[in-house]
């Protein structure tokens, strides 16, 4: 019963749809391709002019030189742009039929109406449904596609579109600048408490393309809220590409939990970037599941440039056979009494590489802050490997800073202990797993904590020879 | 029925290259509690390994056969799931997994049905109160920051709750005060029935002052040399083991 119930979740993330687009930008990435696109997407002339600014920049960087091997990526090969056939809906039942199963199938709908505020789906390059609760819209939070948000909200969009991240940071954040399309913008205004999760999802289906979505969340004085992120896409032969941007302001006084469930395709290339700016009392969580893709560069970052701002980082990789995950986090304190808790850990099985890389910099100013970071890595076998690269740059001697990085292995010890109680070896070696993971489970809405479960059950499948 | 529940015959076990148990002959019917005892490395942990097919042991020669099936080559959960369950001396401890949670699992996988979880806690929580335990142990991660005590007491704790035919306990009373071993003893009297059996492994024997046993079996350089009734451990409490070497 247990096997039939995980192939069908297999089936789940696997559902290929037919490549059925209204427009897909030819492949590369030109002035022209970028022009088309922003034609495509009725871009406002500075949006239009801030991508072929952004094109310039990408095409004076260069790769990374440190971290996994990104040479198989060509993007002479991917098409940045594929429009569905769906405009946006605020109705699940006016999106096209095949768009609307996929994400019926991923469980969107239906926590929608169960525990969630807000939903917004993405599909391929748009974002094809999104709403929210009547009565947070009367207290004036706004939740919508980005699209919308770059016509209707100029003044906020224009003032901190890409001003958290700016495109200079590395090249595929330029890259993202100048092909973004769809994502989410959230706004909640000084003093209001969202009390249950927005969720956007953002599923890729069509092959050999990208998706750069963009998500600016705003959450004003004492404002507070938790913003959920989920993705996926099935699996196909040549690379996809995802390099989303994530820009968060955390105001004074202000709370945001940002969740991310992240199960991509084992072809995927997830170059991924996330920035918090964490004002004056306010507090930054970071939870974070990194499942798929093959390649994945991800590492959130908390400026704490306020007196007294609090982040949290609770993240879990998960890397399988041929996969490499150089995941981490980053954080500047940048103001008094500032802390930090990272608490990162990492699986890894049949070969696949997990590397915790990570900066804490404390600057001169950040007097009496704290920053404490442990990370733990399981190896399920002899042929996976697990790193661990850390960056610490402290720069005042009044703060308390400890790392600790602890890498294990499961003993046969506890296997036989777990045998004895009746459990197979199998069943053993997905406890210890399961419980390796727990904490970070528990930091999950519950229906996402068992999503996780049932993606540590699927990456242990026919993992123990 | 026969009353005939375990029966080990002429077994030789290794650990690396070394032999440790050298023709081990034991049979333990329903009904019956009996105690191995011998001095330290004489192959009483090795002889409750074997008997759970442990892989870092290697069985030579032998047979062991469990209500009358052979059961030599078995695998570890196989052997668990027909009834045989063992008290570890050094339990293992599992990170994030609660003590709940573990033993639900465990049952479900023992006995093949499901766990009726209000029924169940409430038969947990019974039976810690009768073992002395902290209820909150139930939530805390399996053994996981546990006293030594906590640890054994736990261990007897999941025999209650597995209810199997045959408990082996391998030093379970060793590094425990008086009130812990009385506690002990308390478990093991209330596990024990007429259609059940016990093995008692230790090297001491303060456990046989608050517990009647039936048979004592002295092992000695992986040969049990000889067996007698309650009466052979005083002695040995006497004497220690000098005599037999």
């Amino acid at each position: 019963m247990k096997t039939k119930l995980e192939e069908i979740n297999r089936n789940i993330y696997d559902i290929k749809n037919k490549d059925e687009y209204e427009f897909k930008i030819k492949k590369g990435l030109t002035a022209e391709i970028i022009e088309e696109i922003s034609k495509q997407k009725n871009d406002p002339d500075w949006m239009r002019d801030f991508r072929l600014k952004a094109l310039e920049v990408y095409n004076k960087l260069e790769l990374p030189t440190w971290g996994p091997d990104l040479s198989e990526l060509n993007m002479e090969e991917i098409a940045t742009y594929v429009k569905p056939k769906s405009k946006l809906n605020s109705s699940w039942d006016d999106v096209p039929e095949d768009i609307k199963n996929t994400f019926d199938k991923l469980g969107i709908p239906e926590a929608e109406k169960t525990s969630l505020a807000g939903v917004g789906a993405q599909y391929d390059s748009e974002v094809v449904y999104h709403s929210m609760r009547e009565d947070l819209i009367k207290q004036g939070v706004i939740y919508t596609d980005m699209e919308t948000a770059v016509r209707e909200y100029p003044e906020l969009v224009k003032t901190h579109f890409m001003k958290c991240v700016p495109v200079s940071d590395h090249k595929f954040v330029a890259l993202h600048g100048a092909v973004w399309s769809g994502g989410s913008f959230v706004y909640v205004p000084k003093g209001v408490k969202v009390d249950i999760p927005l969720q956007s999802y953002f599923r890729l289906n069509s092959p050999e393309s990208g998706q750069f979505e963009h998500t600016l969340i705003i959450v004003d004085e004492g404002a507070s809220l938790h913003f959920i992120e989920g993705c996926s896409a099935p699996k196909y032969n040549k690379v996809n590409l995802h390099a989303g941007c994530v820009e968060l302001y955390v105001k004074d006084g202000a709370y945001l939990r940002y969740s991310t469930i992240e199960n991509w395709s084992k072809n995927m290339l997830n170059l991924n970037t996330k920035k918090a700016i964490v004002g004056k009392n306010a507090k930054m969580d970071w939870v974070s599941g990194s499942f798929g893709s093959k390649i994945s560069m991800l590492y959130p970052m908390s400026i704490l440039n306020g007196e007294n701002a609090k982040t949290e980082f609770t993240g879990i990789s998960f890397a399988g056979k041929g996969q490499n995950l150089d995941n981490g986090f980053k954080v500047v304190h940048n103001a008094q009494n500032t802390s930090s808790v990272v608490n990162a850990k990492s699986i890894s099985k049949n070969g696949g590489k997990c590397t915790y890389r990570s900066l804490v910099r404390i600057n001169e100013n950040a007097k009496n802050s704290k920053s404490s970071v442990s990370c733990e890595s399981l190896m399920l076998d002899d042929i996976s490997i697990s790193d661990t690269i850390p960056t610490n740059d402290i720069r005042t001697d009044d703060v308390e800073f400890s790392h600790e990085a602890k890498i294990g292995k499961i003993s046969d010890k506890t296997i036989f202990y777990l045998m004895s109680r009746g459990l197979s070896e199998e069943d053993a070696k997905a406890m210890i797993v399961r419980g390796f993971a727990h904490p970070i489970a528990k930091e999950l809405p519950v229906e996402y904590a068992v999503e996780m479960n049932n993606l540590i059950n699927l990456e242990l499948e026919g993992a123990i020879g | 029925m026969s009353k005939n529940m375990l029966e080990i015959k002429d077994l030789h076990v290794n650990a690396g290259e070394k032999e440790i148990l050298k023709g081990i002959n034991l049979k333990i019917n329903k009904g019956e509690i009996h105690v191995i005892m011998g001095p330290n490395g004489s192959g009483k942990t090795t002889t409750a390994n074997a008997i759970l097919n442990n892989p870092a042991y290697t069985k030579i020669n032998g047979s062991i056969e469990f209500d009358g099936e052979d059961i030599t080559n078995l695998k570890t959960d196989e052997i668990a799931r027909k009834g045989i369950f063992m008290s570890f001396q050094s339990p293992e401890e599992i990170p994030g997994v609660s003590v709940t949670n573990f033993l639900k699992y465990a049952k479900n996988k023992i006995t093949g049905e499901p766990v009726k979880i209000f029924a169940f806690k409430e038969e947990l929580k019974k039976y810690m109160e009768e073992l002395n335990m902290n209820p909150k142990n139930m939530e805390r991660s399996l053994n996981v920051g546990f006293s030594g005590g906590e640890k054994k007491k736990n261990e007897i704790l999941q025999m209650l709750v597995l209810n199997p035919k045959l408990a082996i306990l391998d030093e379970t009373d060793s590094g425990l005060d008086v009130d812990a071993i009385k506690t002990v003893s308390k478990g093991i009297e209330m596990f024990k029935n007429e259609n059940n059996a016990v093995l008692i492994i230790t090297h001491n024997t303060k456990i046989l002052h608050s517990l009647k046993v039936d048979y004592v079996h002295v092992l000695v350089d992986g040969k049990i040399i000889t067996t007698g009734s309650q009466e052979l451990a005083e002695i040995i409490e006497e004497n220690g083991y000098s005599q037999y070497k």
